[in-house]
């Protein structure tokens, strides 16, 4: 018997495709956020009012994943920016591989920011890297606070916690308080905004949260370039 | 809920590294998962034999190990294992923590039996 140490990732050939990804989103100045949450807890509509405040000018774009159906790439299309939406066909989360061939449909020389709306899962989407900038969590209030207690490693791993439909907080008992501090106690460094779409409350903090990260990639692309 | 197609990764990864060396036969693969990975373990044993079940796997054993969350203190750079979030460090009491392991989803090695 020979044991031969391997030291390896599992999702190596994952880890692989969005390294490659990773570069070429470097190499075009592209910011990449992928958009994690429970299924209803407001990823797309949180797209639609984000789409709806950009000027049409804007190099924008968005992969939307979901098992079955065409139903949010056709929301998220009457805004007039490039979506492509992914049927995973039963899969519970988006990987590297479906995100480089959804790309191969597009030039990354027009898009600034990338949205991908992975598929509305806490638990999956946190082990697949698809070469984004950043995951950004979403929570809405409907869910329970302790969500990120329970589902540790998507809040760990996310730079942004976004606390959705903050209108219905006088109806259910979710404490933002108690919220917070269990995303910072997985997360310390965690940055938060909390929005309601229906409301628009709050969601100036999202678009500055958004415009702080596109200029902080533009300033670093340029760097690159000199 | 995507553990067979870890599973998978898991085979794949390990008949190649056994298949480096010729003619030996692939008899255990072992594998090291952290708190944070988001994997289940038993989930992940039951895809792994639900995959090798009655293939010329069958018989190779799958060992997983898990790892605990561990942090650094960012003050003075202790690192300690804990399963509470909020631990400060037990060095310097700093509460200024950064997670350096816990998200392991590894192949630690593969054994073989030579020809």
């Amino acid at each position: 018997m020979t044991v031969i140490p391997v030291e390896k990732k599992v999702l190596s050939e994952n880890q692989r495709i969005a390294a490659s990804l990773r570069d070429r989103f470097e190499e075009r100045g592209t910011l990449c956020l992928n958009l994690i949450s429970s299924p209803g807890s407001g990823k797309t509509t949180l797209l639609e009012e984000t789409l709806g405040g950009f000027r049409p000018e804007e190099r924008v774009a968005v992969l939307t994943g979901d098992l079955q159906t065409e139903n949010d790439a056709k929301r998220l299309a009457r805004y007039g920016f490039p979506v492509q939406q992914i049927t995973t066909g039963g899969v519970c989360h988006l990987d590297g591989k479906m995100i480089e061939r959804a790309l191969e449909r597009w030039s990354l020389d027009s898009i600034d920011l990338l949205f991908i709306e992975n598929v509305g899962n806490l638990v999956c989407p946190s082990s697949y890297d698809l070469g984004e900038e950043t995951k950004v969590v979403l929570l809405s209030v409907t869910e329970g606070d302790d969500k990120p207690l329970k589902y540790p490693s998507i809040f760990a791993k996310s730079e942004l916690l976004v606390l959705t439909k903050i209108d219905l907080l006088p109806h259910v008992p979710f404490s933002m308080e108690q919220a917070r501090a269990n995303a910072r106690l997985v997360h310390p460094g965690i940055e938060i905004v909390e929005l309601s779409c229906t409301t628009g409350q709050g969601f100036d903090g999202w678009q500055a949260w958004l415009s702080r990260r596109r200029e902080a990639r533009l300033r670093r692309a340029s760097t690159a370039r000199v | 809920m995507h553990e067979i197609g870890i599973a998978n990764a898991i085979i794949e990864v390990g008949q190649a590294e056994a298949a480096r060396r010729t003619g030996s036969k692939l008899v255990r693969i072992g594998i090291r998962i952290g708190t944070l990975a988001g994997v289940d373990s038993d989930a992940l044993r039951f895809a792994f034999t639900a995959l090798t079940q009655g293939t010329e796997l069958d018989a190779v054993a799958f060992e997983i190990q898990s790892c605990p969350r561990r942090n650094r203190c960012l003050d003075c750079d202790h690192e300690f294992e804990t399963a509470i979030y909020s631990d400060p460090c037990p060095f310097c009491a700093s509460e200024t923590i950064a997670l350096v392991g816990g998200d392991e989803l590894d192949l630690a090695y593969v054994e073989v039996e030579e020809a």
